[in-house]
């Protein structure tokens, strides 16, 4: 059984483009729809709230494909080392919000479906694509996949600061590279980058 | 055996029971056995509604279908539009304006029978004060004495101004609302005639 895919660097320092390209791409749309969704539901009824709700939620189903891509690539693609001296109370809290924010990032779109149907609602992706409804719908039930929703997002929001704390901590105080290998432009020339 | 056959069966007798002396006319509408729904379209998504109360006149007897009678009244009021947002905005002004025009109506000026069952109902269909010309494929299942009409038709919005100002634009929701109805009535003298 061979371990390793030959084309793998030997010294697995970095990220692959791939990896970091959807890593940004899911964070910008997450953040964009995460505040769409807080603008929208404000909102009176109008013909552009109808709108705004129909781009969140193309846009949900657009992250879920996105993630599903990304899952498939994290683990056919061995991501880089954590840095050597970190301490293992670190490591594990990496581990386990990375572990979180990935699980979100899927429950978050899914309740989101869900609680659509339940509100009776189909999602219609782009217009064009009708989802199945795998929930009749049951105004209860609406209302209660609406605070699963919430809650989960705001979860994910809270792991989302964490997660971008501890890589500013990473830069700024460890000085190490691990913020720098999801933003190669920031790699320092000076510094110890092994 | 079958409900077909039994119906088959119990339609046989009553024409041999019931004869030239009065023939059958289902005029007894049955409100909790009649529905009335749409399906609009949002953002191109199907969005289904319903009215909760509605009456009707009717007046049916199958040997004399051109001889027929409907009336349909809809408090609009009772619409169930898919939410509560939905329900609170379609009963202002830009759309039923319900605190002016409660009411919507239907009466039949013609029906033709088309055959098996079916026919064309046509009448003037009246909401939100404008009245626009209307028809529509009906389809009668007779069962017993109980008679049940089942049609649907698309209506356009704007024909009767629902959905003005920023609603009016077709690119949120669509002029076409897709409209289904099942009414039944039954039949007086055939519930006396049964019971003899």
């Amino acid at each position: 059984m061979s371990s390793l895919p030959t084309a793998a660097p030997a010294s697995n320092t970095g990220f692959t483009g791939v990896a970091i390209g959807l890593h940004w791409l899911i964070a910008i749309a997450i953040i964009g729809t995460f505040a769409l969704g807080l603008y929208m539901h404000e909102l009176p009824l109008s013909p552009q709230k109808l709108r705004l709700y129909s781009w969140h939620k193309w846009a949900g189903v657009t992250i879920f494909l996105f993630v599903m891509l990304r899952l498939v690539w994290r683990l056919s693609h061995r991501p880089p080392e954590m840095p050597a001296g970190m301490p293992a109370w670190q490591r594990k809290a990496a581990e386990a919000t990375h572990v979180l924010l990935y699980l979100l990032m899927l429950a978050v779109p899914l309740s989101g479906w869900l609680m659509s149907s339940a509100k009776g609602f189909q999602t219609v992706w782009f217009g064009v694509l009708p989802l199945p409804d795998l929930l009749d719908k049951n105004k209860e039930l609406g209302d209660l996949l609406q605070e699963v929703h919430e809650v989960l997002n705001f979860t994910m929001a809270a792991l989302v600061i964490a997660h971008l704390g501890a890589a500013l901590k990473h830069h700024f105080i460890d000085r190490d590279d691990v913020l720098a290998r999801m933003l190669p432009f920031l790699a320092r020339t000076t510094g110890d980058i092994k | 055996m079958n409900c077909r056959l039994f119906g088959a069966t119990l339609a046989g007798a009553f024409l041999i029971i019931a004869p030239a002396a009065h023939a059958i006319e289902f005029n007894q509408f049955q409100a909790n056995r009649s529905a009335l729904s749409f399906v609009s379209k949002q953002m191109n998504v199907p969005v289904e509604g319903q009215f909760k109360s509605f009456r009707s006149k009717i007046a049916f007897d199958p040997a004399k279908p051109a001889a027929a009678k409907a009336e349909l009244e809809i408090d609009l009021a009772s619409i169930d539009a898919g939410s509560k947002d939905a329900n609170d905005e379609v009963a202002g002004k830009a759309w039923f304006n319900t605190k002016e025009f409660p009411v919507a109506k239907f009466v039949a000026t013609s029906v033709k029978p088309l055959g098996s069952n079916r026919f064309e109902l046509a009448g003037k269909m009246t909401i939100k004060g404008r009245t626009q010309d209307l028809t529509t494929p009906v389809t009668l299942r007779q069962e017993g004495n109980s008679a049940t009409f089942e049609g649907s038709l698309v209506l356009k919005r704007a024909d009767y101004a629902l959905g003005e100002g920023m609603w009016a634009d077709f690119g949120t929701v669509a002029n076409e609302v897709q409209v289904k109805f099942r009414l039944v009535a039954t039949s007086a003298a055939a519930a006396t005639a049964a019971k003899k």
